[in-house]
This record gives C-alpha cells, sequence and structure tokens, in this order.
C-alpha cells in the first residue's frame, strides 16, 4: 500500500470512479450545449439568459463546474506525481492548482446564481 | 548483406565518467543470427563487453535487451526481426539503473514482486495430500503463471520509469492476479486493499507497451484490467 494524502477520492479506486463519473457529466454537458446553440442559430441575450434562469440549468451547469474541477485536480495530481519529482516544487504546482480551481467554482456560483 | 552494424552501449562506472556507445562490425556470413550470437561474437572481439545471459533458449528470462528501440529477450530475437538494413542498436533495459554495459540493477523491479506476496496463501488447515483444483479453476491461471520475469514489460512501460518505488508494474501486476485468481488463495482480501491506493495498480495508463514487448505473448493489461474490475467491485 503506497500511502498519499494529497489525492482527492481517499483510494485509487475512489479516485478512477470520480474520473470517469465527471468525465460522463462533462461530455453530457458538452453534448446539451452543441446541440442548445445548434437549435438557436441566431442566439440572443433573452434565450441565453432565460435558460440559465432555469434551475435546473443552474444545477446542470453546476454540477458540470464541479467536475471539471474533481476531473481537473485528479488529472493534474498525477501529472505532477508523474513529473515533478521536487516534492517542493510539486506541492506548491498542487497548491497552486487548488486555489485555481477553487477560485474558478466560487466565481461560477457567482455568475450562476448572481443577478 | 553480411556484414552487420552494431552499436552497443557501454558504460564501466568505475573507470567511464558517462555512458557512450560502441561501433562493432560483425560478420554474420548471411545467417540469420540471435541477437545473442551476435553479442557473443562481439565479446569474443572485447572481452570487457558485459551482458547477461544463461539458458539461451527464452526460459531463464535473464538477457533482457533494448534491441533497436524494442525490448525483448536476445536469445530468441533473430537480427531479422529487430533491424531495418545491417544496423543493429543495442541498449540495456530503460528506466533501471545501469551496473555495467548491457547488465542493469534489477533490485526495483524484484521489490515489487516480492511486494505482491508471489506465494500462495490459505489459512484453512492443511489437507493430508494436497489442496485439489477443478481444472476450470487451473484454466484461469494460464497465461499468467509463464512469466518468466524478464522485466521487459515494466522498463519499457512509462508509468514504472516515472515511478519504480510506488507503481507495482505490469510483471509484479501480472502476478498479483495470478494469486488473486487462484481457487486456492485465500489471502484475495488482504491482497486487493494492499493494491488499493493511487499508486499499485491505478498508474497504469492502458498504453499497453508491456503487452507489445513480453517475450512470452502474456497480456498484463488484460490482468491490470481484472484486478481493477476486482477492487471495483470490492470497494462499491
Ligand atoms: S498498459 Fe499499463 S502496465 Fe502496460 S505498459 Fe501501459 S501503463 Fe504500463
Ligand atoms: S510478463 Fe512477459 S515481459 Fe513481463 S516479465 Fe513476464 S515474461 Fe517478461
Ligand atoms: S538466455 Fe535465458 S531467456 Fe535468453
Amino acid at each position: 500500500m503506497v500511502t498519499n494524502i494529497t489525492n482527492l477520492g481517499r483510494s485509487g479506486v475512489s479516485d478512477w470512479l470520480i474520473q470517469r463519473a465527471s468525465a460522463v457529466i462533462l461530455a453530457l454537458y458538452t453534448i446539451f450545449m452543441v446541440a442548445f446553440f445548434l437549435f438557436h442559430p441566431h442566439l440572443d441575450y433573452v434565450a441565453w439568459s432565460s435558460l440559465f434562469d432555469r434551475t435546473w440549468m443552474k444545477i446542470f451547469t453546476l454540477l458540470a463546474l464541479l467536475s471539471i474541477a474533481a476531473h481537473a485536480w485528479i488529472g493534474l495530481w498525477i501529472v505532477s506525481t508523474d513529473y515533478i519529482k521536487k516534492s517542493c516544487v510539486r506541492l506548491g504546482v498542487q497548491t497552486a492548482v487548488i486555489l485555481a480551481l477553487f477560485a474558478f467554482v466560487i466565481w461560477g456560483v457567482q455568475v450562476l446564481w448572481g443577478a | 548483406m553480411s556484414t552487420l552494424q552494431v552499436s552497443i552501449y557501454r558504460y564501466n562506472p568505475e573507470t567511464d565518467d558517462a555512458p557512450y556507445m560502441q561501433e562493432f562490425q560483425v560478420d554474420t556470413q548471411g545467417r540469420d543470427l540471435m541477437v545473442l550470437n551476435v553479442i557473443q561474437m562481439i565479446k569474443e572481439q572485447d572481452s570487457t563487453l558485459a551482458y547477461r545471459r544463461s539458458c539461451r533458449e527464452g526460459v531463464c528470462g535473464s538477457d533482457g535487451v533494448n534491441m533497436n528501440g524494442k525490448n525483448g529477450l536476445t536469445c530468441v530475437t533473430p537480427i531479422s526481426e529487430v533491424t531495418k538494413g545491417n544496423k543493429l542498436v543495442l541498449r540495456p533495459l530503460p528506466g533501471l539503473p545501469v551496473v555495467r554495459d548491457l547488465v542493469v540493477d534489477m533490485s526495483m523491479f524484484y521489490k515489487q514482486y516480492e511486494r505482491i506476496q508471489p506465494y500462495l496463501q490459505n489459512d484453512a488447515s492443511e489437507p493430508a495430500i494436497e489442496r485439489l483444483q477443478s481444472p476450470e479453476d487451473r484454466d484461469k491461471l494460464d497465461g499468467l503463471y509463464e512469466c518468466i520475469l524478464c522485466a521487459c514489460c515494466s522498463t519499457s512501460c512509462p508509468s514504472f520509469w516515472w515511478n519504480p518505488d510506488k507503481f507495482v508494474g505490469p510483471a509484479g501486476l501480472l502476478q498479483a492476479y495470478r494469486f488473486l485468481a487462484d481457487s486456492r488463495d485465500t489471502a484475495t482480501k488482504e491482497r486487493l486493499s494492499s493494491l488499493d491506493d493511487p499508486f499499485s495498480v491505478f498508474r497504469c495508463r492502458g498504453i499497453m507497451n508491456c503487452v507489445n514487448v513480453c517475450p512470452k505473448g502474456l497480456n498484463p493489461t488484460r490482468a491490470i484490467g481484472k484486478i481493477r474490475e476486482m477492487l471495483l467491485s470490492n470497494a462499491t
């Protein structure tokens, strides 16, 4: 057993599952968005803001945002542990990634539920 | 063309500052020799060349080497299989410390093998004669037990290059599955829980370099997939 404290899930299986589940959610969100754009060739502000007025759309978007954060964290954590061998540098990079993802999620919430 | 141009990685840490490539010409007299024969002919030209071999028939697994960029056993690899034109480049297995020339230090590889506890564990009381197994259960070990631990697979795996201390590697995982799949082994739960971290199994990215080089035609990637399935159904 290799112990680690910086990965997202507490085990290899949970990381692996979260990675797959978040990928599915992101794929669904992407397909939905592409379809929406195809059905609205002359997209205007009214159509766009009425889409995001709906609660289910806010939830769906928040879910996608959280999926991006989880997916990116697991992926970049793997990349950093593969390639960055100096632990102080690795910890610095991991901290920067976490802060950036955290900021994106909060910012996203603000955009979704803001005025 | 009967002269083979061979370029060999040379390094003697006691006398050389850095590794270098040395050129040799070998007269094959038009025969499609095994790479091991070529190395033996070079050894006659330069007796300081160090390499490993023992059985010279693909059984012992001691002569894994990188030949024109691909890992394999020199004793069962004909020149025609690895050369284009008449050039042969020989390097030690990648990713492990070089002891000298083509000889690498396999400690890290064996450590990972040792970690998966490659022996039968059974806490039931011992039967009078032997632990029996049905022919169907025995079949599950085919494609697993044949591994000769040559390390060709693990040393061609990028995940093993980056984390040889944490990722078990294809050879070790193939054996891990060999004991997980054995109906006579009762330590399945313990075995699984010792593999359930982000490195030991899950660092495999499924690029199948291991399958591509295994001289025994084994498939570590499939075994790793099976372990992952077992871990998943154990955890959910
Ligand atoms: S399939 Fe997995 S074990 Fe095999 S070479 Fe690729 S990463 Fe390594
Ligand atoms: S799986 Fe194949 S390549 Fe890997 S150590 Fe065993 S015999 Fe060698
Ligand atoms: S010398 Fe034994 S496998 Fe090649």
